[in-house]
């Protein structure tokens, strides 16, 4: 019951329309900064700040942006923002903004916020555009965390600098996995969630795009039209 | 409404003035307003990384700022001294003293000789932090900053040498843009491990030490030669020609044999 209160465009985005898991953007920075848990959780808070802001921004101005210039004008919102942001990181989490090092300022490619900053904010009012960045700031925090939670623990042995699993080489029982250490664990750990994911909600798997343009009874979906463009949101 | 339609020429180059004049404000102020707070966190981590390359930090040790600056009040005492006679100056103050800011002043540095460390201007004053005793003032260690070119930045560290002022103790780097990887493998612990206890000068007091290509021995057996990064020639190269040039007669050199001329005078 408590559940169907939160709006969609709050609650979508966690599980239904996960901008990592379901959307498959911002790859680069889960792969990146993934292998601790305390960088992941910085890297978290600044993407879904900057999300909040530029998608409020944007979609407050969203009249009188000229659509020539509709992308450019996005990008240098979104450029002024996370270059404020890390300037911030820089002057009170010195220590983690040097470990995130280039990858706050690579928050301005980051392709969930130009796309929800397109794809949301500039048909959207201000406040549907704010909660839908905060649900996505949350979908692709709770990736994050959770990629970065496995690699932690079982590249280091370690939960945000605790001691979870005595090393073998402190006298434990615990041989750290070098893997998970390695960007290519990231791949294998949101390959297992879009599975697991996908698994337990079967409407997101993918479908051959030929069944949708050749089979007439899927015209009669509301979303037909949509179909032959783009595969996924048909089912 | 509008004068101007919202897809006209004139409309757009207006809307996108405005757009970069409301976007630098926020940037501008937030650049002027937290430098302060910026400096002061690079000058700790300078700091933290001399006490790295002194051994006063254990690995994994996670310090605060206070811890830092009480640590390097306490063992630590930093030197400015003249680059071509090795003396100390008293004039300066080691406190306010910036030698990379110097090395850009015209007014306090001249241009270095051609050297293969690309090293382009050298400054008139150099700081040297001396490594106390614990309960004695005696020099334990002295550590030299050092900066040189790699493949693709500039490399900015530290170098220590033993109380003998030959042997070498450690290395470390705080900021350069090497190839994460490869280049910027000069960062690990494990491959700074390989520096120490080999020999910069050998007997005569000549400069031997060499970042090479291969397998290297133990220091003992081998203490000239260090192994370099593979996958990252260009960079060990760098960093063997930045060592050279930090520890030849147009930087620290004079400084260096001063020092040991002094050591050996005390023994005798």
């Amino acid at each position: 019951m408590a559940a169907s209160r939160i709006p969609p465009t709050l609650r979508d985005p966690l599980f239904e329309e996960n901008p990592i898991a379901r959307q498959v953007l911002g790859i680069c920075s889960a792969l990146a900064v993934t292998t601790l848990l305390s960088t992941s959780l910085v890297m978290c808070l600044a993407v879904t700040a900057v999300l909040i802001a530029s998608n409020v921004t944007i979609s407050l101005i969203r009249h009188w942006i000229p659509s020539s210039i509709r992308i450019i004008v996005q990008l240098t919102i979104i450029s002024s923002l996370v270059i404020v942001c890390d300037q911030l990181l820089k002057a009170y989490a010195f220590g983690i903004s040097k470990q995130l090092s280039v990858f706050v300022g690579l928050i301005i490619t980051n392709c969930i916020i130009m796309g929800r900053a397109e794809g949301f904010a500039m048909q959207n009012g201000p406040r549907a555009s704010l909660l839908d960045a905060i649900g996505n700031g949350a979908g692709y925090s709770a990736v994050l965390l959770v990629v970065a939670t496995f690699r932690e623990l079982l590249g280091s042995g370690t939960l945000l600098g605790m001691r979870v699993l005595p090393l073998v080489s402190d006298g434990g029982w615990y041989l750290p996995n070098g893997l998970m250490v390695l960007s290519p664990a990231a791949f294998f750990l949101i390959g297992g969630l879009i599975w697991a994911l996908r698994t337990w909600k079967p409407a997101q798997r993918e479908v051959e795009i030929s069944v949708h343009i050749e089979s007439p009874e899927h015209d009669e979906l509301p979303r037909a039209s949509a179909v032959s463009s783009s595969p996924r949101q048909a089912a | 409404m509008c004068a101007l339609r919202r897809d006209s020429v004139g409309y757009t180059v207006a809307f996108a003035a405005v757009v970069c004049l409301v976007c630098a404000i926020p940037i501008a102020a937030a650049a002027v307003l937290l430098r302060p707070a910026q400096e002061e966190n690079q000058r700790v981590d300078r700091l933290s990384k001399v006490l790295d390359v002194a051994r006063l930090v254990q690995p994994g040790e996670e310090l605060t700022r206070a811890d830092v600056l009480a640590r390097f009040a306490e063992r630590i005492t930093p030197r400015v001294i003249d680059v071509r006679t090795g003396l100390p100056v008293d004039s300066v103050d080691v406190e306010r003293y910036d030698q990379r800011a110097a090395s850009r002043d015209p007014e306090q540095s001249s241009p270095a000789p051609v050297n293969e460390a690309k090293v382009l201007r050298i400054p008139r004053y150099l700081v040297v932090y001396e490594l106390h005793g614990a309960s004695d003032d005696k020099v334990e260690a002295l550590i030299l900053p050092i900066q040189g070119y790699g493949l693709w930045s500039t490399m900015y560290g530290y170098l220590a040498l033993e109380h003998d002022a030959r042997t070498v103790s450690g290395i470390t780097f705080y900021e350069h843009g090497e190839t994460p990887g490869l280049g910027g493998e000069i960062e690990n612990p494990r491959w700074q491990a390989r520096w120490t206890g080999r020999k910069a000068f050998d007997d005569n007091g000549d400069l031997r030490l060499r970042v090479v290509k291969g397998a290297t021995g133990p220091p003992a057996a081998d203490p000239y030669r260090i192994d370099g990064l593979s996958g990252a020639t260009i960079t060990s190269r760098g960093v063997s020609h930045t060592v050279l040039f930090w520890l030849g007669p147009d930087a620290f050199g004079p400084y260096l044999e001063r020092y040991r001329t002094s050591q050996r005078a005390e023994k005798l």
